[in-house]
């Protein structure tokens, strides 16, 4: 590298037409005979559909036609398949109920879509939408997901509602470590239920060219080309290669656009039906209802340790919500990118796992920033401070103890990962002195003084990121590789055009991975363009999710900029007249070791496409390289939060008072975007702890249903992060990037709820801790005191 | 139908729109500037904003046909002779926007804010932003864009 960009604070290139409102996002796509979608949805949780009547909804002005989930049917569309195979303890593999675009026959979560209305105007669309009438036979919803495998059989091919059950790890060893234990610590705790609510609602615009017989869906992807493998090879609604998916500029996807959704299926299915450009636009309240939905854990766990405070087994049993069908992803968040987590940062030799995941009738659950990893970190860390606590060590100390030591590396965990490289007390030291740890008990005897209860709380998360190893992942039941694609363009004149398969939608890949071709080849970050989210321009990519963009589509385009490099010296020889072995390329020049001959780096572009005589043998005109990187290991972002709260005992309001990050996330291209992805994550993640939760009330009616009752976090709910970096760089890819976009998200819940309990005297309870919540424990912490 | 003329960023302009379209949709839909976005359908994360007659208004919360006769100023008219306006150069400065949708409409409360408040604290820019809603940033930057924003503002002015 000749690093003179890596590592700076660039601002970001594409910024400039977002602050001037030319941001190009699908819904601001007009086209001159476009025509409108709305969806009619289901009011039930659980219903048996005995017939639709379109016809007043087709007598009104402007409505071109109405689609039902019958049409679907009748078409012979399949249905939308999840990407993950898991298999039980039994071997038998999940059981999979269809996930129709549009339900034809029973409905199965509240807001499901049953009928598509198309009209010249989008008010015509959602006024007739309101005419179509269904014909609906109300049944009684399973909703609650610890009950859920006693409730009612939603479908006949799924016994018990459980989708599988799964199981990772060494049970016997684990029970062996459980009979020698000096002290055991229990504890039982829920995941709070999520809405991702990215704040550009889900879109999609369908476009039919019966001239080309081509379909082209702009839509709110963060993999456009999965959504255009899953829609012909699956759905089977056009060839792929007569599918375009462009995923223009995306408002935020925090995992929600992931997955294929019913929505943008049926569109591109009704263009080519109908002939017809169609829109479709999410109001916020559809997004509450239909947006896959994140976490929604129940769990019992326990810790056994010697009389030394040395972990010698965790055992966890956890049931997990799937909601009404599998989404894209869904199987295999509660498994392994959950269980695979919990050995998190310490040594603890033996852990047992089981996970049973049930259908309920609630919208589809799958990944949401972090996916699987909160929750592992959330359970390992809450149980290791209630232990500390327990034994009466300081949990720094207890962690310490039983942290995976710097020299250990490589580290074969018990629940199947190796961890390259880390050092988690670095991160720990940093963080309980940027946070000072060693003073807090002053800071909390001045609070009580003032009235308040204030309590600090420590997480020390681990994450596996960087996905996939095709091979791992192939084996553990994922239906594609996971690898990634980068193309370096040279153009004559020297500029850059790159492609990635990743794609930003606000991680700012214009500006970072322009930073990393110009820094390789020794070009102005002004010369480099970034091209992503359109599968008419990129040969293939599997997108942005699980903070893999700069590890792995970073790493493929530092491989493709070192083929480039190695092209160019061969072209380099060719124009001096050389050997190949004689040049060096020192950035951005190419030299000749025995001369003081040289060529630039535009010397060459230039020649690469306009020189005329070309040995025939082995080397042809022309300076783009591509490349596939296939990651060796994942990735281990790791890091230590600590937060401190100040509790009003008479309002139960907890203020964060403090918030320390520190994070290893190994090479870092852009300190300036790394950490604004670690300020989003942690509002995220403490977001859960305090103020977020999607509720369902017994009939399946979604009570959390928009803005007014779902607390989105604001402004003034936070203080100023600290947020610091230490850095062991990643030891198996050719960046050393571990990747940023979920640690803040992942670390910070228990590092909330430690300090909350920690304030409330050691009353446990669960996320989110609302002030009706925490003024009750603060009444019985109290009522504690006295008795 | 209702004719409604507007000054839109400098411009006059007429559009007919229906008695109650809200003035977001004849913004996006009639005059093309979809740099104002919707986020929501119950006025609360602040997308939508503009300045109606130098005010800062959800533009989601208000009819078209209210306006007849108003200054409309959208994110696309907040740049003069294409030199970027203090907070839009803050925004970008601060790194205080990632996907970019809630920032039209931050930036356009945030000079509101400017314009009315003489002392702005971060705390106060804190709790004067419970208007707007980002799901992306963590805030932490936008409220350090809004300080340097307004100091770039004054500066301008003076
Ligand atoms: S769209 Fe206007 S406040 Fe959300
Ligand atoms: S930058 Fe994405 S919502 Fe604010």
């Amino acid at each position: 590298m000749s690093g003179s960009l890596v590592g700076q604070r660039i601002l970001r290139k594409e910024d400039h037409r977002y602050i001037t409102g030319k941001g190009r996002y699908t819904d601001d796509i007009q086209q001159v005979g476009m025509t409108y979608g709305c969806f009619v949805r289901s009011p039930y949780a659980r219903a048996d559909i005995k017939g639709f009547d379109v016809s007043q909804a087709l007598e009104m002005e402007d409505v071109i036609s109405v689609l039902t989930g019958l049409d679907v049917a009748a078409d012979g569309l399949g249905g939308l398949p999840c990407g993950w195979m898991i298999h039980s303890k039994d071997g038998s593999e999940m059981r999979q109920p269809v996930h129709p675009v549009m339900a034809a026959e029973r409905v199965n979560y509240l807001g499901e879509p049953v009928a598509l209305v198309v009209a010249e105007t989008k008010e015509a669309a959602k006024n007739a939408a309101e005419l179509v009438l269904v014909d609906y036979e109300e049944l009684t919803p399973v909703v609650d997901v610890a009950s859920a495998a006693q409730g009612e059989q939603l479908y006949a091919e799924v016994p018990n509602n459980t989708c599988y059950e799964w199981g990772l790890g060494d049970e016997a060893a684990t029970d062996e470590g459980f009979a020698s234990a000096a002290h055991v610590t229990h504890i039982e705790l829920t995941n709070n239920r999520l809405i991702p609510n990215a704040i550009e609602p889900r879109a999609a615009l369908a476009e039919y060219n019966s001239g080309t017989d081509e379909i082209v869906l702009h839509t709110t992807s963060q993999n456009p080309h999965l959504v255009r493998l899953i829609l012909t090879a699956f759905v089977q609604i056009a060839p792929e290669h007569k599918l375009r998916v462009i995923a223009p500029d995306v408002g935020g996807g925090f995992g929600s656009k992931i997955f294929i959704y019913s929505e943008e299926t049926a569109l591109a299915w009704a263009s080519k039906k109908l002939g017809l450009s169609i829109k479709w636009t999410a109001e916020r309240s559809e997004s509450f209802l239909t947006d896959a939905h994140g976490r929604d854990h129940v769990t019992k766990a326990a810790l056994a340790m010697d009389s030394e405070g040395q972990f010698l087994a965790f055992k966890v049993s956890t049931t997990a919500n799937m909601g009404a069908y599998l989404s894209t992803f869904a199987s295999s968040v509660p498994t392994y990118l959950y269980g695979t987590l919990l050995a998190g940062q310490y040594r603890t030799p033996a852990i047992y796992v089981e996970v049973n995941s049930v259908f309920t009738n609630t919208a589809p659950v799958d990944a949401y920033r972090g996916a699987g990893r909160p929750e592992a970190t959330y359970l390992v860390e809450r149980i290791v401070e209630k232990a500390a606590g327990e034994i009466g060590l300081n949990p720094a100390e207890l962690r310490r103890r039983n942290f995976i030591g710097k020299d250990q590396f490589p580290y074969q965990t018990p629940v199947a990962l190796e961890y390259d490289i880390g050092d988690y007390e670095a991160s720990l030291d940093k963080a309980l002195e940027m946070a000072s740890y060693e003073t807090f008990e002053q800071r909390r005897v001045e609070a009580l003084a003032r009235g308040k209860l204030r309590g600090i709380g420590l997480s020390c998360y681990i994450e596996a990121c960087g996905l996939a190893p095709s091979q791992v992942a192939g084996a553990l039941g994922a239906g594609v590789g996971l690898w990634e694609s980068g193309e370096v363009r040279v153009n004559p004149t020297g500029s850059v055009t790159v492609l990635t398969g990743s794609h930003s939608h606000g991680q700012g890949h214009e500006t970072t991975f322009a930073q990393l071709v110009a820094d390789r080849l020794g070009l102005a970050i002004e010369d480099v363009e970034v091209v992503h989210g359109d599968t008419g321009k990129l040969d293939f990519g599997l997108g942005t999710y699980g903070s893999r963009s700069l590890a792995v589509g970073g790493s493929a385009l530092s491989v493709a900029a070192d083929k480039v490099v190695e092209k160019g010296r061969k072209i380099a020889a060719l124009l001096l007249n050389t050997e190949v072995d004689n040049i060096a390329f020192d950035a951005p020049v190419y030299k000749m070791m025995d001369s003081n001959e040289t060529k630039t780096f535009q010397e060459i572009a230039f020649a690469a496409y306009v020189n005329h005589d070309w040995p025939s043998d082995n080397l042809e005109p022309g300076l783009a390289e591509k490349a596939f990187y296939d990651p060796l290991n994942f990735t281990y972002p790791a890091g230590t939060h600590i937060c401190e709260v100040e509790i009003d005992p008479d309002t139960g309001v907890t203020e964060i008072v403090q918030f320390v990050a520190v994070d290893d996330f190994g090479t870092i291209i852009n300190p300036m975007i790394v950490e604004g992805q670690v300020h989003g994550g942690l509002a995220q993640g403490i977001g859960q702890a305090l103020l977020e939760q999607a509720v369902y009330d017994e009939s399946g009616q979604l009570v959390t249903g928009s803005y007014m009752d779902y607390c989105m976090p604001r402004a003034d709910n936070f203080p100023d992060f600290k947020v610091g970096m230490t850095c062991t760089p990643c030891t198996h890819n050719p960046v050393g990037a571990k990747g940023c976009g979920e640690a803040g998200a992942i670390g910070s819940p228990p590092a909330v709820m430690n300090a909350v309990i920690n304030a409330l005297g050691g009353v446990e309870i669960d996320m989110p801790a609302t002030p009706e919540k925490v003024w009750r424990a603060v009444l019985s912490s109290q009522a504690q005191k006295i008795a | 139908m209702e004719a409604i003329k507007l000054q839109v960023n400098g411009r006059k302009r007429t559009v007919h729109c229906a008695t109650n379209a809200t003035l977001v949709d004849v913004i996006r839909e009639q005059l093309h500037l979809t740099g104002t976005h919707v986020g929501c359908d119950t006025s609360q994360c602040g997308a939508c904003t503009v300045h109606l007659d130098g005010d800062a208004v959800k533009a989601c919360t208000i009819l078209a046909a209210q306006c007849d006769g108003s200054t409309l100023t959208t994110i696309e008219g907040l740049a003069q002779n294409e030199v970027h306006h203090p907070m839009q150069q803050a925004f970008n400065e601060c790194h205080g926007l990632q996907c970019g949708f809630c920032t039209p409409g931050m930036i356009m409360s945030a000079v509101d804010l400017v314009h009315k408040e003489e002392e702005l604290s971060p705390e106060a820019i804190r709790s004067a932003l419970e208007g707007n809603i980002c799901r992306c940033t963590g805030y932490q930057n936008i409220v350090a864009a809004v300080v340097q924003g307004a100091a770039g503002m004054k500066e301008q002015q003076s």
